[in-house]
């Protein structure tokens, strides 16, 4: 990439030199600004925090009180040393943007985490005409196709509703920022109790303080594991599948929501009893739609099948590069860490 | 289809034994018959033939869904299945209603064997027009002509068994032989009669399989309880003489009488109403010893051998029980009967001999035969206890098979690819080298021995040293040392190497030992020719 470009790579991050700020960068630096919460995303130690303020409060669960975290809506531009900067929906989690940067008439945007369908639990992605896009590409493979995400929401309950009739717990897995919110908000809350998982209890919480409508569930605690066992879904983090704290539970089933569910051979590798196809990244046709609405003339791929995506978009006489990013894991294990933000940590 | 997708996906993805019975007994009684008849052929293992290649549709595939070849290939790659990659990648189209599974059998799948590839090509199209993902996923296993869904044959019957509510054993008689699915099949299977043979002649019985013996021999009590013979390694079949008609069936429950048509006529020979349970085996008649396995299936693949064929590849039949004497089912009777019965019902010769007990007075006898199993040709012992019946299946504590030890040896893993199904995505498929002058030639592949947290080790390892790419193989760096076990070690001029192993697999990684300490080719040539110089 030549040293002019707006932004460019370096060990700490994306960085942009005419402005002076990094984006989601993973060593602390003087201004950072954060596309969304999940932890390969958002880390601690950097000087000033800029996000939407959708996504603040979840941010300083995450960072911790003494974090500076400075907020802006979506779409209110700021001025960073000469560089237009605003923040715009995603559509992954509560409060993640797409970040705009504007030089000299000169526009990037970086895509940060993203999905195109309907979500309650956040603001939905919005289209950014732009002459540069950073894009993610998770499942950047036409393999991936998402559903409707109310048909899964179905799936989901009538999963729960099977269980339920021959006395099983239902252990949904998902992860604790996010994909948890996006289940609970879709489950019908007439079948019977829910329950959370430390983690996702945490979060949900932060979710309803931030204004997010959700249906009512209680803490998963030994009480209620006991008062609620075969008849309740839960909700916990990826990490619970097969752990002591499930076996409270007992018996129950296990679900899991994530967009490598897709796949046989992964699904049968998580070894749960279901996989719900339900993911938060943009799918394959959603990425090839994206891209050809933001007009750009340059596309850079980074986060999953880079590769690919490169020479598709080469094949359509487009400019296309891969960045290397830290953002998940390489396209060899992403299905074990894509979508694995450490939700468990927060207590 | 809709409904046999979902059985496939209930037994694709449960682990629990209970949870598969139910979900086929509950497709057996429930199903149209028709398609509940194609369902139980095919979960029986029965082949439907294969009707179209996979390479075909991944080509249609591709222009159907206007990906280029290359992506295909990727996605081929990620999803380690084709058929299900096929299944993700075309194009779903608005709700139809699938057609039945028997249509989709008998009018498509079956029918394309016998069209033009234009007009194969239509119907495929037209078929996954009609389908959604999962069913197509169901309609390519069954066009592979090779249709598995982790249910064994015996866990098939004893649903079909729960849903029709006889007993397996009946149930496994009624499945075997030769039927094709019609609309018939069903109220045969479900009748409340229980014939004690099949109205077909030609039906051989249910197969009685021994298991494993992993303790030690004294735990099995007296030595006298036990008839020892020798674990022939050959094809296991029964020879059945009725109503004027000789047939041999393999235990794949597939008639080969065609292959071996001198054995069929040395049957002949047999009484009317004669069953008997053996094995066919390459035999050596200067040696008096059997030949390796490799040379007989030479002969398995022929449906009818001609006769100046016979002599490069003479077998035998080797008895070694009666199932039927004098046309009544003696399989009730204790093992030491049936053998009595089996002794006076013909007269050995080089064509149809009878398997000969091993006398032992003790177990430590059978530790010293095991030690020259290889050079007598055989592949270890059966235990079989003196007053069971013959039962089908694989009774417990009835028979046992003790196997020789295989033969190692230490080479290095040089290349890896990714594995199918459950393995998909990861490198599990691995080929071993030998050294040879200073460079690793490759000897072998293996799939199989590692515990799925060893899997997952080795498959960081071999992405973190992966050293070039050609298609779905890489090249690693050849630093990691594993045992490797096999049975049978023989020349063969297709393999770079001038060996081929029979059942190679991993025994265990050898983190002790250096890419240098590995086994070089000049050891494995002097392994063969002691081989060879045994025969």
């Amino acid at each position: 990439m030549p040293a002019q470009s707006l932004i460019i790579e370096t060990d700490r991050g994306l960085y942009c030199p005419a402005g002076d700020f990094y984006i989601d960068a993973w060593k602390s630096v003087p201004r950072n600004i954060i596309t969304h919460a999940h932890s390969d995303h958002a880390r601690r130690g950097s000087g000033r925090y800029l996000a939407a303020k959708d996504g603040v409060r979840l941010l300083q669960h995450r960072m911790g009180r003494e974090a500076v975290i400075d907020s802006v809506e979506y779409g209110q531009a700021i001025d960073l040393n000469g560089v237009q900067v605003s923040l715009h929906p995603a559509g992954h989690v509560l409060g993640s943007s797409q970040v705009r940067v504007e030089s000299k008439g000169e526009i990037w945007v970086i895509s940060g985490d993203y999905k195109r369908e309907m979500d309650r639990t956040c603001r939905r992605f919005e289209v950014m005409r732009c002459h540069t896009f950073i894009t993610e590409c998770t499942f950047g493979l036409p393999i991936f196709r998402w559903m409707d995400g109310a048909r899964v929401a179905e799936e989901i309950n009538a999963w729960w509703r099977e269980n339920q009739a021959i006395g099983r717990t239902s252990i949904l897995l998902a992860y604790s920022l996010g994909k948890a919110q996006r289940v609970l908000a879709g489950l019908d809350a007439g079948i019977g109790p829910i329950l959370l998982h430390g983690a996702v209890h945490a979060m949900t919480e932060a979710y309803r303080e931030s204004g997010v409508e959700l249906p009512a569930a209680e803490y998963a605690s030994v009480e209620n594991a006991k008062l609620h066992r075969g008849k309740a879904m839960v909700i916990a983090p990826p990490s619970a599948m097969n752990s002591t704290w499930a076996r409270k539970f007992s018996p129950f089933s296990t679900g899991v929501a994530s967009g490598w569910m897709q796949v046989r051979g992964f699904r049968r590798r998580r070894g749960a009893d279901r996989g719900f196809v339900l993911s938060d990244h943009v799918d394959f046709p959603g990425l090839l739609e994206t891209i050809e609405a933001t007009g750009a003339a340059h596309i850079i791929a980074t986060h999953g099948y880079t590769d690919a995506l490169v020479h598709l978009m080469r094949d359509r006489g487009k400019q296309a590069s891969a960045l290397q990013t830290r953002f998940g894991g390489e396209e060899e294990e992403a299905e074990e860490t894509a979508e694995m933000p450490d939700g468990e940590a927060v207590a | 289809m809709k409904r046999f997708t979902e059985l496939y996906f209930e037994l694709d993805e449960t682990t629990r034994t209970g949870e598969k019975v139910e979900a086929m007994a509950r497709y057996f009684r429930e199903a149209p018959r028709l398609d509940a008849a194609w369902a139980i052929f095919v979960l029986a293992g029965r082949k439907i033939g294969k009707a179209v290649s996979s390479r075909l549709l991944k080509k249609w595939a591709g222009e159907a869904s206007g990906h280029p070849d290359w992506l295909v290939d990727q996605c081929h790659r990620v999803v380690g299945d084709l058929s299900e990659t096929i299944s993700l990648l075309v194009p779903t189209h608005a709700d139809t209603d699938a057609p039945l599974l028997h249509e989709i059998i008998e009018d498509r799948v079956r029918a394309l064997s016998r069209v033009t590839q234009e007009s194969q090509r239509e119907v495929v199209l037209k078929t996954w027009a009609q389908l959604d993902t999962d069913e197509r996923l169901v309609f390519h296993k069954l066009l592979s002509g090779n249709f598995r869904v982790g249910v064994s044959k015996q866990l098939m019957i004893r649903a079909l068994a729960e849903a029709a509510g006889v007993s397996t054993a009946v149930m496994a008689h009624r499945l075997a032989g030769n039927w094709m699915p019609d609309e018939g099949t069903m109220d045969r299977l479900f009748s409340p009669h229980d014939p004690a043979i099949a109205s077909d002649p030609g039906t051989p019985y249910p197969f009685m399989l021994a298991h494993a013996l992993h303790e030690d021999l004294p735990s099995l009590g007296a030595i006298s309880d036990w008839l020892i013979e020798w674990k022939w390694d050959g094809i296991r079949a029964q020879m059945i003489r009725r109503a004027g008609h000789t047939m041999l069936w393999s235990r794949g429950d597939e008639m080969v009488s065609g292959a071996f048509p001198e054995l069929v006529h040395a049957a002949m020979t047999l009484a009317e109403g004669t069953v008997l349970d053996g094995e066919i085996v390459a035999w050596n008649e200067e040696t008096g010893r059997p030949e390796p396995f490799t040379r007989l299936q030479r002969r398995l693949n022929r449906q009818t051998v001609e006769q100046t064929f016979w002599p490069e590849v003479p077998v035998t039949f080797i008895a070694f029980d009666a199932l039927e004497i004098d046309g009544t089912d003696v399989r009730d009777r204790p093992l030491i009967e049936r053998r009595a019965l089996l002794e006076s019902s013909f007269t050995s010769t080089a064509l149809l001999r009878k398997s000969t007990a091993l006398e032992y007075a003790d177990w430590e006898g059978i530790s010293g035969i095991m030690a020259d199993s290889r050079q007598r040709g055989v592949e270890g012992v059966m235990l079989k206890r003196v007053v069971a019946p013959y039962s089908p299946g694989r009774p417990t504590g009835a028979w046992w098979k003790l196997k020789v030890e295989p033969y190692t040896m230490d080479a290095v893993m040089i290349a890896a690819e990714p594995g199918r199904g459950r393995r998909a995505g990861l490198l599990t498929d691995y080929t071993f080298g030998v050294w040879d002058a200073g460079t690793l030639v490759p000897i072998t592949k293996a799939y199989s021995g590692l515990t799925d947290a060893e899997i997952v080790e080795v498959d960081r390892f071999a992405r973190r040293h992966t050293i070039a790419r050609h298609g779905p193989v890489q090249t690693i760096e050849p630093l990691m040392v594993f045992e490797i076990g096999f049975e049978a070690i023989q020349s063969s001029p297709r393999h770079k190497s001038g060996i081929a192993l029979r059942f190679p697999r991993i025994l265990r990684v050898r983190k002790d030992k250096k890419p240098a300490d590995a086994d070089r080719l000049e050891t494995m040539r002097a392994l063969l020719s002691q081989v060879e110089a045994m025969r």
